[in-house]
């Protein structure tokens, strides 16, 4: 089973509630894997006091050009969509920032002048903080493209596992990049006309990539029904409901997941997997 | 001309609630939504839209049926897994091009894709533009460059002397595209232990910009310790911080009734948020 956690808007409590599910299953002594594929800015090692025992870099190919093949016929700068390479007089100018690694210069310059080499664009970390096999991805700070940081996160991925995938937020590529293939995603959002327009984007997403999906109402207050209001009229369960309560939100700021601070809440958790597995099934 | 951009790396710290109150404060300025993958300012500001353009920011390839031989030569050399069985798919076609010009049948060809729309408006206190991306597409940098040219075009012909830019969460490639040669980053954040882990990975990014940065602590008195712990690691990052918003649900209640949360009325957030607007004023030197 692979439960992926989005949001559409940021901040909504996504890392909150892959966390807590995850530590509520894990303690039924079911194997659980958290994948954290928020890779610009991963944060559920912070509340599973993780610390990672082994690191991998994760590596994409960029061009290198040798001088003494080189024509300097401009070809691999006329076939790049990106503008990564330009030639200048008789130096080819490479930007690895725009580069999306196709290829097409390697393959297709008639000197072969061109070849891959590695760049570094983040690593996945891996650690088990007993019993949760956590995997993080970190993207390296000034890098452009996520989604690849993204891939090799969930590369990871252990299908003995409950596996849980803390998404990124927005609606675009790094986010369909940690959803695509899930059995069902949990939307987190808050009944606000903010959470309600990015909750309908990611709705949409989901459905182009043809995955189930359910919705966490988070700072959920009574009679603030704009989100329910969405769902009853999308034909899509409302999940769980987290209140608006400060003292919800000063734990999360020490970074205390919702299942610690507040123990009644497991039960709540184990309720949503089980309705998950159920919506699943069904 | 000066450009402001605000962003967070954590998401939902409540950027969109702060630019929303500095149009209110700017006088006529030009507001620009950068988060084009869920843009929300238009929420708070209800522009009025003046015209509306199609984006076709990337391009996709499309296999004529007709002339395919099914050699499996693009399949082999796509680094995108997007061609199955002599099936496009469109959502992970990057538009690299390399299976149209390895395909000894020319049965590939490249085509512009629509890719989202962006909109020229009116708001009450002064033009804005924003965008945005359609269901499931990439390439949202492209889309946020080319709503920053349209904010600078609008600026140069109305001879506004500042643009404001609400930014997208994270550090990737549209963060990247709302920081290329803006003035000033002003980084917003929350005393959370995400917040904290988060901030000082935006703070390096956007020191590789060559803009001033600056830090607004919001929610501050969520908790007091986490908000000394940032003003500490700040001063370590070397950037200042200068503005302190307190937690304060009138913010909250601004966004249910669509407004800015300066036009409310009422509110713990209100003074702060108008000096936080006086220092990145002095920080920009716009007054």
């Amino acid at each position: 089973m692979r439960i992926a956690v989005a949001s559409g808007k940021g901040g909504t409590g996504k890392t909150l509630v892959a966390t807590s599910l995850a530590i509520s299953l894990a303690e039924q002594k079911k194997p659980v894997q958290l994948l954290d594929c928020d890779v610009e800015e991963p944060n559920a090692h912070i509340f599973l006091k993780n610390k990672p025992n082994a690191e991998e870099t994760v590596f994409l190919p960029i061009p290198q050009v040798d001088y003494g093949l080189c024509q300097y016929c401009g070809k691999c700068a006329e076939v790049c969509q990106f503008n990564a390479i330009a030639l200048m007089k008789r130096t080819l100018v490479i930007f690895p920032d725009v580069c999306h690694s196709c290829g097409g210069c390697w393959h297709l310059c008639p000197a072969d002048a061109l070849k891959p080499v590695a760049r570094e664009v983040g690593t996945v970390e891996m650690g088990q903080s007993d019993p949760i096999k956590l995997v993080s991805g970190r993207l390296k700070l000034g890098t452009h493209i996520s989604p690849p940081v993204v891939k090799a996160v969930r590369e990871k991925e252990d299908p003995a596992s409950i596996i849980i995938i803390d998404g990124p937020p927005g609606s675009s590529c790094p986010v369909m990049t940690a959803v695509a293939g899930t059995d069902y995603c949990i939307l987190v959002t808050e009944p606000t006309p903010f959470g309600l327009n990015d909750l309908v984007l990611a709705v949409e997403m989901l459905r182009v990539l043809g995955v189930p999906c359910g919705v966490v109402i988070n700072r959920d207050v009574p009679g603030q029904d704009i989100i329910d209001r969405y769902c009853e009229m999308q034909g899509l369960p409302v999940l769980m409901r987290i209140p608006l309560q400060t003292q919800i939100a000063r734990a999360y700021a020490k970074g205390i997941p919702l299942v610690e601070s507040d123990p009644t809440w497991r039960a709540k958790f184990l309720e949503l997997y089980q309705r998950v597995a159920g919506e699943v099934v069904s | 001309m000066k450009e402001l951009t605000i962003i967070s790396g954590k998401g939902g710290t409540g950027k969109t609630s702060i630019l929303g109150a500095f149009a209110t404060l700017a006088g006529k300025s030009v507001i620009c939504d950068c988060d084009v993958d869920a843009a929300n300012l238009h929420i708070l500001l209800q522009p009025n839209i003046k015209e509306t353009h199609d984006f076709y920011g990337e391009k996709k390839a499309e296999i004529v049926p007709e002339l395919c031989t099914n050699c499996g030569k693009c399949e082999e050399l796509c680094q995108f897994q997007a061609i199955q069985q002599g099936q496009i798919n469109p959502y992970a076609c990057e538009g690299c091009a390399v299976c149209y010009h390895v395909c000894p049948a020319g049965a590939v060809n490249i085509k512009p894709h629509l890719s989202g729309q962006w909109y020229i408006s009116e708001t009450k206190w002064g033009p804005m533009v924003h965008a945005k991306l359609g269901i499931a597409q990439g390439n949202s940098g492209l889309l946020v460059n080319m709503v920053r040219k349209k904010a600078r075009e609008i600026a140069r012909e109305q001879s506004l002397p500042l643009i404001i830019s609400d930014g997208p969460p994270g550090i990737g490639c549209p963060v990247i595209s709302s920081l290329a040669g803006t003035d000033m980053a002003l980084i917003v954040t929350e005393p959370t232990v995400s917040g904290i882990h988060d901030l000082e990975r935006i703070v390096k990014v956007a020191a590789g910009f060559g803009c001033v940065s600056a830090v607004c602590i919001n929610k501050y008195n969520l908790d007091e310790y986490n908000c000394r712990y940032i003003e500490d690691l700040a001063e370590r990052l070397q950037v200042p911080v200068i503005g302190r918003i307190p937690y304060d649900l009138t913010v909250t209640e601004a966004v249910l009734q669509g407004i800015p949360v300066t036009t409310l009325g009422k509110g713990d957030a209100q003074g702060p948020i108008q000096e936080l607007w006086q220092q990145v004023g002095n920080l920009l030197g716009v007054r």
